[in-house]
C-alpha cells in the first residue's frame, strides 16, 4: 500500500506550495542580508553581533540535517532503540564544544578554524592542511546530504518506476532535487554571507523545530501521552517484541556462531560511538558559528540554547520513530523506502488522517517535507559558507596572496568559491545519487574527530606544540580515516558496498575508522612535534592570555 | 553582567608583548587554575559517563533489556539520563563560570586594554 499515494492530488500540490513558500522567503531574507554584506567580517562571520538565541537557532539549523531528522527517526522506526543510540552521541558531543573549543576559539581566531591552528605556527603550510581538511569534511557532508535531498524529492512527491509528474520521471527528479538544493544553497551564500545565511538558518530551525513538534504532540495525543504504551505498541508491531526497545539491532549486531565478526560489530560501535562524541567539535560549520557572536560569554550562552533545541529535537525523534514503528508500520515504512528515510513524512500523514481527515494527513504532511527540506538546506549551506570561507581566507588570501589580499578581494573570492563549490557540489552528487553513500556522514564526522580536534586542542593546550605536529596530525588524521573506510566494508566485499560484491579489498572490518583513526591522529600529532625543534612560547603565551581573557579578540562590527 | 564600568567605543589595542606579559601573571594563573578545576573533571566525568553508556549497550544486553516499569528498561532510562546529564553539565558550567571566571577574566581584559590605573 503506498500511503503517500493516497493523497496524490492534494497532497503534491500542498508539499509544493509550502516548499516553494519558504524557499521564497528564505531567499528574501538572503537578498537583504546582501544589502548589509560589505566587509570580511559580514560575509565570513555575520559581523559578529548575532545575540545568544539567534547563534542557538543557528547552530541548532546547522546542526540538524536531514541523516539526523529523516535519518534518526527512521532508523528508529525500523531498528528500534538503534537510532536513539545515534542521537546521544550527537548530544552529548557538544559538551566538548562547549567545555573545551568555544570559547577559547572565539576568543583567538578570526574567521576560520585555520585561525587558531596558525597561530603560533608557520602561516602557509598549517592553513593549506586547514583547508584541505576543511573540504573534505565539507564536501564528504555535502555530498551525503544533496544525494538524499534528490532522493528525498522524488520520494516526497510520491513518483513511482514508470510514472511522471509535472513532466519528470523519478530519475529526473532525483536530478532536479540535486540541482535545486545546490542552486538554492549557493544563492543563500552568495547572496547574504554569514549574515543573512544566518537568519535563514534561524527561520529554518523554527519551521523544523516547530513541525516536529506538532507532529510530536499530535503521536502523543493518540496514546494520551504514556510514552510506556507507546514503546509496547512499537514493539509489538514491529515483530521483534522486546528486542525493538533494547540496543543490538542495527549496530553491534550478534551474529550466532560467528564470534569474530560479532566482536567487530561490537567495536564497530564503540567506534562509532566515538567519533560521534569527538567530531562534532571538529566540523568546520559548527566551528564557524562560534565567530558569530560578539564575545565568549555569548558564544558559551548560545551553545546553550543549541543543547537545549538539539536536545529537545532529538527527543521528539524519539518519539515520532517510536510512532512511525507503531502506527506507520516497518513494512509500509520499507515499502516506500528501504532505509526508513520517509518514516517521519508518512508518519505525519497517517496521524495527521486520523485526527482531522485526509485534508489534515495532506496538511501535515507538507508541513513535516518542508521541515525536512528546511533540515537539507541550513546544513547544506552552512557546509558552503565553511568551504568558501576557507577557500578565500585561507588558500587566496594567506597562502596565495600572503595574507596582502585587501578586504573586498576576499569576499569577492569567497563568492566565486561559493559558487564553484555549488557547482562541484552538484556534479558530484548527480554521478553519486545512485550509490549508498550514507557512510559519509560518518565519515566527516571520522576526519573531524581525528584530523581537526586533536591538533584544535593541542594548539590551544599544548606549549610545544609546532608546526610540524599540526601537520602531521592534520594530514595523519585525514589519511588514516580515508584510508581505513576505503579498505573496509562500506567500500567494497558486500552486497551494500558502495563498489558492490564483486571487488574485495575490504581487509579493515570495521565501517567506521573512529576507534583507530582518532588515536592515529593524535599520535601523529604528538610525533611530528617532536621530530622538530620549534617552539615558539611567547606566541604561546600571548595566544593562552587571548583565549582565556579575550584581550586583543576580533570586535564586533559596528553598524 | 555589569561588573565593569562601561567605556565608550572600542577598546584599545593591544601589542603582543602586552598580552604575554600577562601570561605569568599570577592573576592569570589563578585564572586559568579557576577554568581547568571545572572543565578537566567534567570533561573526564561526562566522556567516562558517555563511554560506560556506549559499552554497556555493547557488551551487557540482557542488563540493559531489564524491564523498570511498564515498557520502560534500563537502557531507556539510561539514554535519557545522558540527555539529563548534558543539560546538568552545560548548565552547571554557565553558572560556575559566571560566578567564579568570567568576573576575574574581564578584570584581566580590561587590564591589558586600559592599564592598572582604572
Amino acid at each position: 500500500m503506498d500511503l503517500l499515494a493516497q493523497a496524490e492530488g492534494t497532497g503534491r500540490t500542498l508539499t509544493m506550495v509550502l516548499f516553494l513558500l519558504t524557499v521564497a522567503v528564505t531567499i528574501v531574507i538572503s537578498i537583504w542580508g546582501h544589502r548589509y554584506t560589505r566587509t570580511a567580517t559580514d560575509f565570513h562571520s555575520g559581523g559578529r553581533s548575532f545575540s545568544a538565541w539567534q547563534n542557538g537557532f543557528a547552530i541548532a539549523s546547522d546542526y540538524m540535517s536531514a541523516a539526523s531528522f529523516l535519518g534518526i527517526a527512521g532508523t528508529i522506526a525500523l531498528f528500534g532503540y538503534d537510532g536513539f543510540l545515534y542521537s546521544i552521541g550527537f548530544l552529548v558531543a557538544w559538551l566538548v564544544a562547549l567545555l573545551l573549543v568555544a570559547e577559547m576559539l572565539r576568543n583567538t581566531g578570526r574567521f576560520t578554524m585555520a585561525d587558531v591552528l596558525s597561530f603560533r605556527m608557520r602561516q602557509r603550510p598549517v592553513r593549506t592542511a586547514a583547508a584541505v581538511s576543511t573540504l573534505s569534511v565539507s564536501i564528504f557532508y555535502l555530498l551525503a546530504q544533496m544525494v538524499g535531498a534528490g532522493a528525498l524529492i522524488a520520494l516526497l512527491l510520491g513518483i513511482k518506476e514508470g510514472e511522471t509528474y509535472l513532466g519528470m520521471d523519478a530519475e529526473t527528479a532525483k536530478i532536479a532535487g540535486i540541482v535545486l538544493v545546490g542552486l538554492i544553497m549557493t544563492l543563500y551564500v552568495a547572496l547574504g554571507g554569514m549574515k543573512g545565511n544566518t537568519w535563514v538558518q534561524i527561520f529554518q530551525a523554527m519551521v523544523l523545530v516547530g513541525g516536529a513538534a506538532v507532529l510530536t504532540l499530535m503521536v502523543l495525543g493518540q496514546y494520551g501521552f504514556n510514552v510506556s504504551d507507546l514503546l509496547g505498541d512499537a514493539a509489538t508491531a514491529s515483530g521483534q517484541g522486546a528486542a525493538f526497545l533494547e540496543p543490538g539491532l542495527r549496530y553491534g549486531v550478534e551474529v550466532p556462531g560467528d564470534a569474530v565478526q560479532t566482536m567487530w560489530n561490537k567495536l564497530d560501535l564503540v567506534s562509532l560511538g566515538l567519533a560521534l562524541v569527538l567530531g562534532t567539535a571538529g566540523l568546520p560549520h559548527v566551528l564557524i558559528r562560534f565567530y558569530t557572536v560578539p564575545d565568549a560569554r555569548v558564544a558559551r550562552r548560545s551553545i546553550n540554547w543549541g543543547i537545549g533545541l538539539i536536545g529537545a529535537f532529538y527527543l521528539m525523534t524519539l518519539v515520532l520513530g517510536f510512532g512511525a514503528a507503531a502506527i506507520v508500520g516497518v513494512e509500509a515504512i520499507t515499502a516506500q523506502n528501504p532505509a526508513g528515510n520517509t518514516a517521519a513524512p508518512q508518519l505525519a500523514e497517517v496521524v495527521g488522517g486520523e485526527v482531522g481527515g485526509s485534508t489534515l494527513g495532506a496538511v501535515m504532511l507538507a508541513v513535516i517535507a518542508s521541515a525536512a527540506f528546511a533540515a537539507i538546506l541550513s546544513t547544506v549551506s552552512g557546509l558552503v559558507i565553511a568551504s568558501s570561507s576557507s577557500l578565500a581566507h585561507d588558500l587566496y588570501n594567506s597562502v596565495i596572496r600572503h595574507g596582502k589580499a585587501t578586504e573586498r578581494e576576499e569576499v569577492g573570492v569567497a563568492k566565486l568559491a561559493s559558487i564553484g563549490i555549488g557547482i562541484v557540489a552538484i556534479v558530484l552528487a548527480i554521478f553519486a545519487q545512485n550509490l549508498n553513500v550514507a557512510f559519509l556522514v560518518g565519515l566527516a564526522f571520522a576526519v573531524a574527530a581525528s584530523a581537526n580536534l586533536p591538533t584544535l586542542l593541542l594548539s590551544l593546550f599544548w606549549k610545544r606544540f609546532n608546526t610540524s605536529g599540526a601537520l602531521w596530525g592534520i594530514y595523519g588524521g585525514l589519511v588514516a580515516s580515508l584510508a581505513l573506510v576505503v579498505f573496509s566494508p562500506v567500500f567494497s566485499g558486500t552486497e551494500t558496498s558502495l563498489l558492490g560484491e564483486g571487488v574485495d579489498i575490504a581487509w579493515f572490518p570495521m565501517s567506521n575508522p573512529g576507534l583507530v583513526s582518532i588515536p592515529l591522529g593524535l599520535i601523529c600529532a604528538v610525533v611530528g612535534t617532536l621530530m622538530s625543534d620549534e617552539s615558539r612560547p611567547d606566541r604561546f603565551a600571548t595566544l593562552q592570555v587571548r583565549a582565556l581573557t579575550g584581550a586583543g579578540s576580533e570586535r564586533a562590527a559596528e553598524h | 553582567m555589569a561588573t565593569t564600568p562601561t567605556r565608550d567605543g572600542p577598546p584599545p589595542e593591544v601589542t603582543e608583548e602586552q598580552l604575554a606579559a600577562m601570561h605569568d601573571d599570577p592573576r592569570f594563573l589563578d585564572l586559568k587554575r579557576r577554568l581547568f578545576r571545572f572543565i578537566v573533571p567534567a570533561t573526564v566525568a561526562f566522556l567516562a559517563w558517555y563511554l560506560l553508556y556506549v559499552l554497556l549497550s555493547a557488551y551487557a544486553r540482557d542488563f540493559m533489556g531489564t524491564v523498570l516499569f511498564g515498557n520502560v528498561n534500563v537502557a531507556l532510562v539510561l539514554g535519557l539520563g545522558q540527555f539529563l546529564s548534558t543539560f546538568g553539565i552545560a548548565w552547571g558550567y554557565s553558572r560556575y563560570a559566571a560566578r567564579n571566571y568570567d568576573p576575574k577574566a574581564i578584570e584581566l581584559h580590561d587590564a591589558i586594554h586600559y592599564g592598572e590605573d582604572r
